[in-house]
């Protein structure tokens, strides 16, 4: 595949337009009303000077914007194989639904019987979501995976304060863990221990069970893995965990590869989250907004932040009476967008759910077979074990007989029309891709992936210094993070450019 | 049973597939899983079985419209408002360029999203009038949690002072994350008779302790804290760090908080052309005067200008990546990961649209609204407004019933198609027969005179 990214040099926005133009037009029906207004608000609270913003024509706004996404790059452009990511496709349809007038232009506080509709989504995501992952009730209200993470980690901590057992500060994370984790258990609070992974790519069960005690207050699992391979031991794991009288916390990151084929509720785990804009086909975009859903066991029930949507038989409405509530982690009712797309998705799929986890792990390794046996590739971890929604290579090996690395040959991909995987995770694997191609990848592009690591791991050993050049056909050259983030050359904002000059 | 969203699980490809790699059958894969775990039944989700499109419209379409619009744009506050999402905006965002892509960790192939998220961090920082804007936070109630954190691991202390007059639902994230982080939150009387923030109150509770100070305008019940300046003075003068909360479709006509001294900016971008979507996504804002103690302790992702390694050309990248969980783990600054992306690139377009000229001109359009709302709602008997008689408002204003029920003046108003809210009792108990109305560019004339011809025809009538 030939790959060139549209290249345009576009100015920033301030610099765009010479001219002030006729920007988007504001009537001034009220103005009379306005100067009366504004001659009472005190001087130093009016805008002194004016902004520094451009006025700009209607086309030159739409042209700038155009061009910028010209030069993006997703998955509705390729394949985009970030490992723990779950880039799928993100179904047209849903799109379409979401922007429908009755979601954009409902209002948080209107009237809950003028919002039946939408109740009746979140009221069924919630069942949806806890049927798929084997609990008993989800809030919909956390605004990304981390922030499920997040009040996983509290409602834990409430659950042991609670019950007097203040002294339960340990959160256990395994090496391999997503860094969103430990992060997340620090911001509650907990000492996060870490553990190792043995070298059949599993949590290392022993030094698991040595780190347990009456200080543990949970452990954070992903299962599968990230890398791409399941817990066999979970059972054993979840029964370690509740000895301790700990919880078993599961990060939904990874639900991809055994949804509709095993559920983490029947595994042992007492609080999953969910990431919409990963399993469930919300879109990323370009970083966001997601949907974290935290579904809890029927003894974690009370801890759920508030308010949850129920329904009597008759109607559906907000229950804000959780007894054991650890509050509110983010305003209103959560991202709405993403959770009616998924809803779209799943309403769409049904029981079809687990043709995604059988093709995902289908794919995934097929693909692992076709990349294992190139020069210079080795697994590390986990020799002869099946992967499920992603696989983790490592390029150890050929950093040290050619010097091409990890990120050369990511960027050596990019040149292929293809967006390069997650790299340099798990921190435990040097030099490593992470590689998840999803279910809705087709074999035609899983052949492409495979044939375009082989030429660039062949290349490698005859002309590593073209490599290493790469990228060359997307919009720009490999970039200088020595000058991205040097105090004298940082530049976040414009403002910063214009001193640098 | 093949899907067309899943390629592969056509017979004839999947067989292909699993002789490639040596399975007879799909569940092989799965011979790691304790076999007790494996589920027999298919799982009960969805209408029973795949639906096709036109299907799926059906059942949306039968289910969506439960949800009742009114026929002239909503008046109900609280924090957001019914806004005019331009065209622009709705095209720019469903460019599938960037709303499919993920966080740009490839810089090269994402140059175009990243300069959309440069522009905004530099028209955000322009509009609060602060040198650093990160590339956002969730929405407005989250960036404030971030804020206070961040008070606190630069001044090593462990109090925030919070106004009661900040949205009460931000209050209530800001406590649940303190519970996380153990800080302690005081609260801050509001005056009665102006709805500000009372300064006495927040002096007498103001100590050598406090991280930072809290303070939201034009605040929840839609008035200008008109002291703002005194109240940043002594928070710093306490050693502490001045956060204020405001909304960025006023700082084309209000001074932005960054020039009044604010060392941390936090707002939400729902007014900047991202709907309503029954309170989310919207991006919250979160900006700092540039220091190096506070850049360090900066939660979230950050873009900046660089140069290709050959110093040839300019691109942009993340930058600063070591403050965050992907690298730092247990030390990062925040857990962040996901953002709201797209809804900053919303807010950037929106912003490029208006220039500062229409940014001005909308913000006086919204003063305008608010002070004719004011002046008719003063007419009708029965009702006090504004609530705070020596407030100024913008965007919402509170006011008062007297005499009759507010709760079945409302569902009364809004079987009438008229929505105003919410019932400040909700949030303050203190406050009973209370609401907020909000008025913004979408409000004509004659819609405003309309609610306040049937409100008065509702009190009137029996």
């Amino acid at each position: 595949m030939t790959y060139r990214q549209a290249k345009w040099g576009e100015p920033i926005i301030f610099e765009l337009s010479k001219e002030s133009k006729q920007s988007f037009i504001i009537d001034d029906m009220f103005k009379e009303y306005a100067n009366e207004a504004l001659s009472k608000i005190p001087e130093d609270l009016r805008r002194k000077s004016a902004l520094k913003i451009p006025n700009l024509s209607e086309v030159e706004v739409v042209r700038h914007f155009t061009r910028l996404t010209q030069m993006a790059y997703g998955v509705d452009v390729g394949p985009v194989p970030l490992g723990s990511c779950t880039m799928k496709y993100n179904p047209k349809v849903s799109e379409e639904l979401a922007n429908d007038q009755r979601v954009t232009e409902l209002h948080p506080y209107q009237d809950e019987e003028t919002a039946q509709g939408i109740l009746e989504i979140m009221y069924l995501m919630q069942r949806w979501l806890a049927e798929i992952t084997g609990t008993d009730e989800c809030s919909l209200q956390p605004p990304a995976g981390a922030s499920g993470e997040f009040t996983g980690a509290l409602i834990i901590k409430k659950y042991h304060i609670d019950h007097g057992m203040h002294y339960k500060n340990e959160m256990i994370v395994p090496d391999a863990a997503h860094g969103s984790n430990p992060a997340s258990s620090a911001m509650a609070g907990f000492k996060v221990v870490k553990i190792p992974t043995d070298s059949d790519g599993e949590t290392d069960i022993n030094a698991l069970k040595a780190a347990l005690s009456e200080r543990t207050a949970g452990l954070m699992l992903t299962n599968p893995n990230t890398l791409g391979i399941f817990e066999s031991k979970i059972l054993d794991i979840a029964d370690a965990i509740h000895e301790r009288k700990a919880f078993l916390y599961y990060d939904g990151a990874n639900l991809n590869g055994i949804i509709g084929v095993v559920r983490p509720g029947d595994m042992g785990f007492d609080i999953i989250h969910l990431n919409l804009h990963k399993t469930f086909a919300a879109p990323h975009g370009g970083g966001g907004p997601g949907a974290g859903v935290v579904c809890v066991k029927k003894e974690l029930k009370e801890y759920l932040p508030t308010p949850i949507v129920d329904y009597d038989g008759r109607k559906y409405f907000f229950r804000y009476d959780l007894s054991k509530t650890i509050g509110r982690v983010s305003w209103f009712y959560g991202n709405i967008t993403p959770i009616v797309k998924s809803f779209v998705y799943l309403a769409s799929l049904g029981p079809a759910i687990r043709e995604v986890a059988e093709i995902s792990v289908l794919n995934t390794n097929y693909l692992l077979k076709k990349l294992a046996n190139l020069k210079g590739i080795s697994l590390i971890y986990g020799e002869g074990r099946w992967r499920k929604h992603e696989f983790v290579v490592s390029f150890d090996k050929l950093r040290k007989e050619t010097g091409v690395n990890a990120e050369d040959v990511a960027k050596s991909l990019l040149d292929r029309g293809i967006h390069a995987p997650t790299i340099y995770f798990p921190l435990i694997v040097p030099e490593a891709h992470m590689i998840e191609v999803t279910e809705t990848e087709t074999l035609e592009n899983l052949d492409l992936i495979a044939d375009a690591y082989k030429e660039i791991v062949e290349k490698a050993y005859v002309n590593p210094e073209e490599l290493k050049k790469a990228p060359k056909n997307t919009s720009v050259g490999r970039l200088d993070a020595i000058v991205a983030n040097h105090p004298n050359t940082l530049a976040p904002t414009y403002k910063h450019v214009l001193a640098r000059k | 049973m093949p899907h067309h969203w899943i390629p592969n699980s056509s017979y004839d490809i999947r067989k292909k597939m699993l002789e490639y790699v040596g399975v007879k059958d799909v569940l092989d894969f799965f011979n790691d899983v304790p076999e007790k775990l494996i589920l027999k039944e298919p799982l009960k989700v969805g209408y029973g079985r795949p639906l096709t499109e036109y299907e799926v419209k059906r059942v949306f379409n039968n289910v969506i419209s439960k949800n009742k619009l009114p026929p002239i744009p909503s008046f109900i506050g609280g924090g957001v408002c019914h806004h005019y999402v331009p065209s622009v905006v709705k095209a720019i965002l469903s460019r599938s360029e960037f709303y499919t892509a993920y966080t740009p960790y490839q810089p090269e192939i994402a140059q175009g999203l990243l300069q959309a998220f440069f522009e905004y961090q530099s028209v955000m920082a322009e509009l609060y009038g602060v040198d650093i804007v990160n590339a956002s936070m969730y929405n407005g109630s989250t960036a404030a949690a971030e804020a206070v954190l961040m008070s606190s691991r630069v001044t090593k202390r462990k109090k925030v002072l919070i106004s009661k007059a900040v949205h009460p639902e931000v209050r209530d994230v800001i406590k649940t994350w303190c519970f996380g982080a153990g800080l302690e939150v005081i609260e801050v009387n509001y005056d009665v008779s102006t709805g500000e923030t009372d300064l006495k109150d927040f002096e007498s509770k103001l100590s050598n302790d406090v991280a930072a100070s809290l303070i939201q305008s034009p605040n929840f019940f839609g008035v200008i804290e008109t002291k703002m300046r005194r109240f940043i003075d002594v928070t710093h003068n306490a050693g502490a760090l001045a956060i204020v909360y405001s909304n960025p479709i006023a700082l084309g006509v209000f001074e932005a908080p960054g020039a009044l001294g604010a060392d941390i900016v936090v707002g939400d971008t729902q007014a900047l052309g991202n709907g309503l979507n029954y309170g989310g996504p919207s991006a919250g804002v979160l900006g700092i005067k540039e220091d190096k103690e506070l850049l360090r302790q900066l939660p979230g992702r950050l873009i900046g200008m660089t140069k290709t390694v050959d110093g040839v050309e300019k691109g942009y990248m993340m930058i600063l990546q070591t403050r965050e969980q992907h690298i730092r783990r247990e030390r990062a600054t925040s857990n962040i990961t996901t953002n709201s992306a797209l809804e900053a690139v919303a807010s950037v377009v929106y912003i490029a649209l208006l220039g500062a000229e229409g940014l001005r001109r909308l913000g006086e359009a919204i003063l305008g609204r608010t002070e004719y709302l004011i002046r008719r709602l003063r007419s009708v008997k029965d009702i006090v407004a504004p609530l705070f008689a020596n407030g100024l408002y913008f965007r919402e204003v509170s006011f008062k019933v007297v005499g009759k029920d507010l709760s079945e003046v409302l569902k009364k108003l809004a079987s009438e198609g008229i929505y105003v809210g919410p019932q400040l009792s909700r949030f303050y108990e203190e406050l009973p027969n209370c609401s907020l109305a909000c008025v913004t560019e979408v409000h004509t004339l004659e819609d405003i005179d309309t609610l306040v011809s049937k409100l008065s025809e509702v009190l009137g009538g029996g």
